[in-house]
């Protein structure tokens, strides 16, 4: 499968992701070879068979249950350290609302 | 150092030879010193190191037990979280990103008394196969400089091939500990899945992922996978089953265990690197190990159904680095939504992009189906392969990678061809099987090359003992 140029746009805009014209005229390259091999998977027979959405192995259902106990949380101050713009206690981000 | 094992180190601190201190200073000088020949390492932890170090001595003046790593050096992946110690991914959007909080394996290794010296360069994110798609520059393989130590992993596997830590941890999705590990002629361990929790590892498949040791021997594999496995609260993944003395079992005893050889898989191994697996199993024969030819058929899909599955969790993973609460904020954006294109643009290197952009475009609308459902029918397929071979052998044992050590640069280019090199690791992953890496040999040339063990889920005891007998031989 190929992918035109607007579809690799509109993938990049489905992703939030800022691309370069130089990076959309690779990714059309790169994603039309890797796509082409992915589609490769049309010819093998999965008539019937269920989905492996996670590694399954004996063990018994309710294994990955937890008592429900409180824990403390991430300190506020600890959870901001890192945030490129904070203030009073929240992360700040550009404004989204016209007043 | 002389002591360069977790045995040596212990039985040196115990005799009162040296203290634990002593261990962290020399291995901190000696891994700064020759670091720049590799780049293996990002960041150096020596107050850290000293700090836990102090505590073992402590145990130990105090007559108590000192903990199954007392004072070895550990190199930890820089995509695992270490509380006030930069943790990158190796990626430009967290140049600066400080964890509030350690990962549960960071926890485990320093209750046991290891030392974290310092953290360990990878491929962005754990996206390679090479470690050449850092933001922090390759890392060089000690065997080779002009070559690739292999990736993901390439930092820790360099580390300890380089002998500037005794262990290391590495993470591995499609086989970024098990062919790093090859690559430097080190021994690498990807447990099952569930096996140990990823608590503070910073997601890239989840349905994949693993933590996994890098060591010399595969005692000090099979010791620090011990320090580290078992239930935690933290990873509802993670296994309630209980956790062998891996090290205790290590006999010697594997004549009459039944080794599969996937016929198939040899048929695509290049030159020397067939050569040298050929010989391996030879002499698994050698000590008394019964050969018996499987088939694994749908391994033709893999590749297709890996890179479909593992981008697509990686596109919703990923989403998480927007600028808003952590990482880099891209300067000039005026609206939310360029803040978050941009940031993700700046941030982002080419093949975290491509991966993003392959896993947002087999879950989109109408492409579901075709692909990513798919793929998760060949994946049951693949783990059907596993399970019914395990019913007629206890071992499986195939190539790493298809062909040896590749020069820095050399494949760069193609990364379909990357993709492609990664056929035999990745089937094991797939099913959340148990497998690793132990070296087998070098080419004519000196490069390392590792012979892959897979076992059935939760049998690591016995992959190790096979792995054990074989490095001993």
């Amino acid at each position: 499968m190929k992918l035109s140029e607007e579809q690799v746009r509109y993938v990049a805009k489905l992703a939030n992701l800022n691309l370069t014209q130089a990076e959309i005229d690779r990714m059309v390259q790169d994603l039309g070879s890797v796509l082409e091999h992915m589609d490769s998977l049309a010819a093998i027979d999965t008539e019937g068979v269920e989905p492996m959405t996670q590694v399954l192995y004996q063990t018994e259902e309710t294994a990955t249950l937890r008592p429900d106990v409180e824990r403390a949380p991430l300190a506020n101050e600890a959870a901001l350290a890192n945030a490129p713009a904070a203030g009073s206690g929240y992360f700040k981000v550009p404004k989204v609302i016209e007043r | 150092m002389t002591a360069d094992s977790i045995q040596s180190i212990r039985e040196g601190l115990l005799r009162k030879e040296f203290s634990a201190v002593e261990v962290a200073r020399e291995a901190l000088v000696f891994a700064e010193r020759e670091n720049p020949k590799t780049n293996a390492f990002l960041l150096f932890s020596a107050e850290r190191a000293v700090a836990n170090a102090e505590r073992v001595d402590a145990r130990i003046a105090a007559g108590e037990e000192p903990g199954l790593l007392a004072g070895v050096p550990v190199a930890v992946k820089d995509v695992i979280l270490t509380k006030g110690l930069r943790t990158t991914c190796g990626s430009r959007i967290l140049e600066h990103y400080v964890p509030p909080y350690d990962a549960t394996v960071v926890e485990r290794i320093e209750a046991a008394g290891g030392l974290i010296i310092g953290k360990t360069n990878c491929d962005e994110f754990a996206m390679g196969s090479s470690n050449e798609n850092s933001a922090f520059g390759p890392v060089r393989n000690p065997a080779a400089p002009d070559r690739v130590p292999g990736g993901s992993s390439g930092g820790s596997a360099a580390a300890v091939a380089q002998k500037t830590a005794v262990i290391s941890l590495g993470s591995d999705t499609g086989g970024s500990i098990r062919q790093p590990a090859s690559f430097c002629g080190v021994v690498g361990v990807t447990p099952t899945y569930g096996r140990v929790s990823r608590y503070g590892l910073v997601a890239f498949a989840s349905s994949l992922d693993h933590i996994g040791p890098f060591a010399r021997s595969v005692r000090d594999a099979a010791t620090l996978l011990e320090a580290m496995a078992g239930r935690d609260p933290l990873d509802s993944t993670s296994a309630d089953a209980p956790v062998p003395n891996y090290a205790a079992h290590l006999d010697g005893h594997v004549r009459g265990m039944k080794i599969g050889v996937p016929i198939s898989y040899m048929r695509h191994a290049l030159g020397e690197t067939y050569e040298l697996i050929d010989k391996a199993i030879r002499r698994l024969k050698g000590l008394g190990c019964e050969l018996r030819e499987i088939s694994l058929p749908a391994t033709d899909y893999a590749v297709a159904a890996y890179y479909i599955i593992c981008t697509a969790e990686a596109s919703s993973n990923l989403a998480r680095f927007d600028g808003a609460r952590y990482g880099l904020r891209s300067a000039a954006s005026a609206t939310l939504s360029d803040m978050y294109h941009n940031t993700r643009g700046e941030g982002f290197g080419p093949e975290v992009k491509r991966r993003i952009m392959l896993g947002t475009y087999v879950l989109s609308h109408g492409y579901y189906d075709a692909y990513y459902k798919k793929a998760q029918k060949v994946r049951a397929l693949i783990t059907r392969d596993f399970t019914n071979a395990f019913q007629s052998v206890d071992a499986i044992v195939a190539p790493v990678s298809p062909f040896p050590v590749f020069r820095i640069g050399e494949k760069v280019d193609d990364p379909m061809a990357m993709y492609l090199s990664d056929i035999y690791t990745i089937t094991g992953s797939l099913a959340g099987i148990p497998c690793m890496s132990v070296p087998c040999g070098t080419t004519n040339e000196g490069l390392p090359v590792g012979l892959q063990i897979l076992c059935n889920h939760f049998h690591e005891q016995q992959m190790f003992r096979l792995a054990d007998a074989f490095e001993r031989r």
